[in-house]
């Protein structure tokens, strides 16, 4: 009788967890989900080059970067920030995969445009994969006066052409890293000595401090051997760079030092002539800004589910009059 | 030994009742609505698993955050990393009961006011919740929950910075409506 009892209490107290734990009985019945990684990177750049991350579908990212000149100019050229450059891009989500976008240097008088594609994306839960891959390639014209117009000058020779794998994974809330492999072809180079393709390797990292607060690393290296003249009495150095990025709302500040002037990889990764051990850094920023253009439609590869099309009357969220 | 087999037979018949009286859904909607002159912030989630037992009057939810979805791919982005931090609390859960001034019996047509009250966990933070809401049984097989409430950002740690503080509001509505189907 004793035993009865026992199995008796054991069964009735099965019964009574079984009726409390609504919640865990509800949990089983949920699929594990498809994580996709998102937000590896705070905006479509590291610093100078380009990070994994792509606009949205139908969202114009508008960028205005600056670098100033050498901090060594000291007082007299007020620390370099007497002289400027800058670039004005434009950039479009075609879809949340594929990108393009167009720019303009005042250094050279460079346009460049440019197609990234997000090829894999990293993911967890009922799929998984390690880290995202983008393809990135642009194409740049210097338009400068030629330096010597009585020589014979080719149009083909004003451009450049950039090919690039960029490689990152979110190891954590707060770490990235990401690895760019990159080949810049210069059509027209200034000896024999010097690679038509110079091949480098590009090397960042961000840490956020904060929700909104990160501080970012970049590195271009280039392998030895493949640029021999001076440029302008320099020697060609590797693109070393440290940043901040601070978000607020659509907006992306990035401030940073850097000793590269240019901002598309023609220049950073094949003409740096900057020392760092020389104080011959930039001081430098970049402004984004995103603006909606559209609902996204369908659930792209979001890995989401029945997607319900209702009015919606928000605007707002990207308009400038925002903030 | 063969009263002990009865009892357990017993035990299990009742538990098989009772599962009976058990509505559920995993295609559930909530929509939370952030208003503020600047501008309105949706977010609708269609993927919420719900269970809601009429024999005892329990009921619970379940969400991932991942899954609401925005106007715009940006709130999306800043939704999951800079406010609920999805990452780190990935699930919104209820659990509760409700209260009506009858048993409600889900297979025949009819509506219920009723009062639910329960535990509400968003960003890792559970508060004690009461809201008014419906029951609306077709007695075709489909019965149908509803309720709107507000829950604050404050009470569940959501921080917001104070740059975007005029476009987000400190109250935020909850819209749900369930469609539930028997067990």
């Amino acid at each position: 009788m004793k035993r009865t009892g026992l199995i008796l209490l054991v069964l009735l107290t099965g019964f009574s967890v079984q009726a409390q734990d609504l919640l865990d009985l509800l949990e089983e019945q949920q699929e594990e989900p498809v994580n996709y990684t998102f937000a590896t990177f705070k905006t479509t750049r590291l610093i100078n080059g380009h990070s994994v991350e792509t606009n949205s579908e139908k969202e114009l990212l508008f960028l205005i970067s600056h670098r100033f000149g050498r901090v060594d100019g000291g007082a007299a050229e007020f620390f370099g920030l007497d002289n400027a450059t800058i670039r004005l891009g434009l950039e479009y989500g075609i879809t949340d995969r594929l990108g393009v976008g167009v720019g303009r240097s005042s250094f050279e008088k460079l346009y460049d445009g440019f197609i990234k594609y997000k090829v894999l994306q990293q993911k967890s839960g009922a799929e998984k994969f390690p880290f995202t891959v983008t393809l990135f390639t642009s194409a740049a014209i210097k338009t400068v006066d030629w330096p010597e117009p009585e020589r014979e000058n080719y149009f083909s020779s004003r451009m450049y052409y950039t090919f690039q794998a960029l490689i990152a994974r979110k190891f954590s809330e707060g770490f990235s890293l990401q690895l760019s492999p990159t080949l810049v072809h210069r059509n027209l180079v200034d000896s024999v000595k010097d690679a038509n393709d110079v091949f480098s390797l590009g090397i960042g990292a961000r840490q956020k401090l904060t929700n909104s607060l990160s501080v970012n690393a970049e590195y271009y290296y280039i392998f030895p051997g493949q640029i021999e003249s001076l440029l302008n009495g320099e020697k060609v150095e590797n693109s070393l760079s440290l940043g901040l990025d601070l978000e607020t709302g659509g907006h992306v500040f990035q401030v940073h030092f850097t000793n590269s002037r240019g901002m598309i990889e023609k220049l950073f990764a094949t003409e740096t002539t900057g020392s760092w051990l020389d104080g011959e850094i930039h001081f430098g920023f970049n402004i984004s800004r995103v603006f909606s253009l559209g609902s996204p439609e369908g659930s792209g590869d979001s890995g989401k589910g029945s997607k319900k099309k209702t009015e919606t009357t928000s605007d707002a969220y990207s308009q400038p009059s925002s903030n | 030994m063969k009263k002990i087999l009865f009892l357990a037979l017993l035990t299990l018949s009742i538990q098989g009742l009772h599962a009976q009286n058990r509505w559920f859904t995993k295609e559930g909607t909530i929509v939370f609505l952030s208003k503020t002159p600047m501008e309105d912030i949706e977010g609708k989630n269609y993927q919420v698993t719900s269970l809601v037992d009429f024999s005892n009057n329990d009921m619970a939810f379940s969400l991932l955050m991942k899954g609401f979805q925005f106007e715009k791919a940006l709130m999306e982005e800043h939704f999951n990393e800079k406010y609920v931090e999805s990452e780190k609390f990935p699930k919104a859960t209820f659990e509760g009961k409700f209260v009506c001034s009858q048993p409600i019996v889900p297979t025949m047509a009819g509506e219920h006011k009723v009062t639910v009250r329960g535990k509400l966990t968003i960003h890792g933070v559970t508060r004690d919740v009461e809201t008014p809401g419906t029951f609306k049984a077709d007695g075709k097989g489909l019965m149908t929950g509803t309720a709107t409430f507000t829950v604050k950002t404050a009470d569940y740690d959501i921080k917001i910075p104070s740059v975007v503080r005029e476009n987000i509001a400190e109250s935020i509505n909850i819209t749900v409506k369930m469609d539930y189907k028997a067990m």
